[in-house]
């Protein structure tokens, strides 16, 4: 009698504290925000810098009750999906979202992929945000896409003009894989530095994505001498076997990039060959960072083990999303309303110190209000650290 | 002209260390293995976290590449490849098995090591300059001659070992050598180990040089097939030879056709398809199996 006693006041418990956490639970309705990008692979720095800055934030915001949109507040729930930087995958990814009903996506990460979900993305009401250049994704009649970052078209020419006026440099050779985004890059940074009046020594050498020794595709690149060595759109893993094996082929010039990339990553890979290498960094510097800022930093550190500089852009477009959301609630489920509130959209930037304000530009990109506001970093790389060169505004 | 042969001699010889254990775990079981880029990773993985991570002396990283992945390939053999084997007749049962394992082992490295590229630091410092006629920093000089030693200890070892004798007969004929006495299942498992080893020694030797990252498994098992069918499937001369002709090929290639954009690799795969069709056993392979 007292063992079922026993066995009944459990059952009980039981049930009470399954009921008290389903009260918990069905406290906060869930908002949803997608997430569609390369998370494996070589480019995988990519899309997981975005991923885990989605889900520190979103961690952070449940923790501290919710993020409220109107009346409502709601829990974020980040439902990702990893591309592997296949267009086809990428469309896959976007029609998931579709089905799971959300409005709101980030990513994809390169040009195929993001070029590829448009047609679904248009078709489903779902508004996504790219860290791809191709002009056409933001250019009327398009409008679902915003450019989630700084174009190479926007960063490569501030970098170029401060290089020759600071450095002297007066030639600049390309080099790509052999691949839809840093031909593109590489393209849009020939066309630059020609427009500024650079001499480009050489820019039709490629090499194959997965190539892991650069040593024999550089020699004809050097051979040219340029006093700019130009990485287009390289990837965070190739980026210092590049930079290692042009230093050993005698190279003394500079060698930049236009894409983000990771300190780590450069030092384990190239250590002090990698001195001096410049690179568009994260939306931040010391200098810039809000409080706000820190503790993101903190706890996706404390979260994920380490830190990604490209999460100080990364952070921005979850915030974005949920901001405009919060300037008008009826943009939930209707991305139409949230089009149209971007044009006006204004809010504290809350990761940067000072009056600096989260607005949407573009217009003198792309003819509408379809990128993110984030300042352009531009990093040298310096005893495993990154060290800001300059900071500029795009737009 | 000698920077390009130089080149070439470094890539052939990393190559055919390459195509070496893929050849051998052929030339036994049969077994079109899928997963030795994976092993390879895993081996640079392995070299990573001891050498470059845990500080322990370079050697003693790669020493614990061999073993692990000895280990880890004998444990494939004896629970994976022989029961289905014995199993099945159907030779798309081990690729479907060793296309499986690619899958896991991509899904393993990256939940322990992480999606980043990492590398460690140089071995040796210091660049050789002929007059700038040919340019090779010391460690790849190394990694070479290393490469060179592994794959010559290996010819030694398959000639005149008891264990490299039973291999090879195994090899040549499953039944005679059961039948003459051989251990088959004990040689089956040792060979598929020694390939697995030969994958992570190669690893974690390249390490110093390229780094190592996830993605990197899929595309290093696409040239290694490449090497062996250039060569002639099951053959360890043939590896080697496909390795080196592979090696030299890129490196002419990349030289003189770089200007007309990134053609070295068509017109590789164009040779190979036209070479085929000409001999489809390969260089050192026989018609007949």
């Amino acid at each position: 009698m007292k063992r079922r006693s026993i066995l009944k006041s459990a059952a009980a418990a039981v049930a009470l504290s399954a009921m008290a956490a389903g009260s918990a639970w069905a406290e906060n309705p869930t908002l949803k925000i997608g997430f569609v990008g390369v998370t494996s692979g070589p480019a995988a720095a990519w899309g997981i810098s975005n991923q885990r800055s989605m889900e520190a934030r979103a961690a952070w915001i449940n923790e501290t009750g919710g993020y409220t949109i109107g009346d409502t507040t709601y829990d974020i729930e980040i439902v990702s999906f990893d591309d592997q930087k296949d267009p086809k995958r990428a469309i896959a990814g976007m029609e998931k979202m579709a089905q799971e009903g959300i409005h709101y996506v980030v990513g994809p990460n390169v040009d195929d992929g993001a070029a590829a979900v448009r047609p679904v993305a248009e078709a489903n009401g779902i508004m996504y945000f790219p860290y791809a250049f191709p002009k056409e994704l933001y250019t009327a009649p398009a409008s679902n896409a915003v450019l989630g970052m700084v174009a190479n078209y926007q960063s490569g020419p501030a970098i170029y003009k401060h290089l020759m006026e600071n450095e002297g440099v007066k030639t600049v050779a390309f080099i790509a894989a052999n691949e839809s985004d840093p031909l593109s890059q590489r393209d849009g940074g020939v066309a630059a530095a020609e427009a500024l009046g650079l001499e480009v020594v050489s820019s039709n050498v490629t090499y194959q994505v997965d190539t892991t020794d650069f040593t024999p595709v550089l020699t004809p690149v050097l051979r040219t001498q340029p006093d700019l060595l130009v990485l287009s759109g390289v990837s965070p893993a190739n980026a210092p076997q590049l930079i290692r094996s042009a230093r050993e082929l005698g190279y003394q010039g500079l060698i930049s990039t236009e894409t983000a990339q990771d300190a780590q990553v450069l030092q384990e890979g190239a250590g002090d060959l990698a001195n001096g290498f410049i690179s568009v960094g994260g939306a931040s510097t010391p200098e810039l960072a809000s409080d706000a800022m820190r503790e993101f930093v903190q706890r996706y550190t404390d979260m994920f083990g380490e830190y990604n500089d490209e999460s100080n852009t990364k952070v921005y477009a979850l915030e974005y999303i949920l901001e405009t959301l919060k300037a008008d609630p009826a943009g939930i489920d209707n991305v139409d309303v949230f089009k149209a509130t971007m044009d006006t959209f204004e809010a504290p930037n809350p990761y940067m110190v000072g009056d600096a304000k989260l607005r949407y530009v573009g217009d003198s990109s792309f003819g509408q209000k379809r990128q993110v506001a984030v300042p352009l970093v531009v990093n040298v790389f310096q005893d495993g650290t990154f060290e800001t060169l300059f900071v500029a505004e795009v737009d | 002209m000698e920077q390009i042969l130089a080149n070439g001699v470094y890539l052939g010889a990393q190559y055919a260390m390459i195509a070496l254990g893929l050849t051998l775990i052929f030339a036994l079981m049969n077994v079109l293995n899928f997963a030795h880029g994976q092993m390879y990773v895993l081996g640079g993985f392995v070299t990573y976290t001891f050498y470059g991570q845990l500080g322990f002396p370079f050697v003693s990283g790669l020493v614990m590449s061999c073993v692990t992945l000895f280990i880890l390939g004998a444990l494939i053999e004896r629970f994976l490849f022989a029961p289905v084997i014995k199993r099945s007749s159907r030779e798309e049962s081990t690729m479907l098995l060793a296309a499986g394992l690619a899958f896991f082992f991509d899904a393993v490295i990256l939940l322990v090591f992480g999606e980043k590229q990492r590398g460690v630091p140089k071995i040796v410092n210091g660049v050789f300059n002929w007059d700038f006629r040919l340019i090779m920093p010391y460690d790849r000089i190394l990694i070479c001659v290393l490469a060179i030693l592994s794959i010559a200890s290996f010819i030694l070892f398959m000639q005149y070992s008891k264990t490299g004798r039973a291999l090879r007969a195994l090899a040549q004929d499953r039944t005679a050598a059961q039948l003459m006495g051989v251990n088959v299942d004990r040689y089956s498992m040792i060979g598929f180990a020694l390939g697995a080893m030969l994958a992570g020694l190669v690893g974690g030797l390249l390490v110093t040089i390229t780094g190592v990252n996830l993605g990197m498994g899929g595309p290093t098992s696409i040239k290694a097939f490449m090497m062996v069918m250039i060569g002639g499937a099951g053959v360890i001369s043939g590896a080697i030879w496909g390795g080196i002709i592979l090696g030299f090929m890129e490196a002419f290639g990349l030289a003189y056709l770089a200007q007309y954009g990134d053609i070295t690799y068509l017109l590789i795969f164009v040779s190979l398809m036209i070479f085929l069709a000409i001999r489809p056993q390969g260089l050192m392979g026989k018609p007949w199996g």
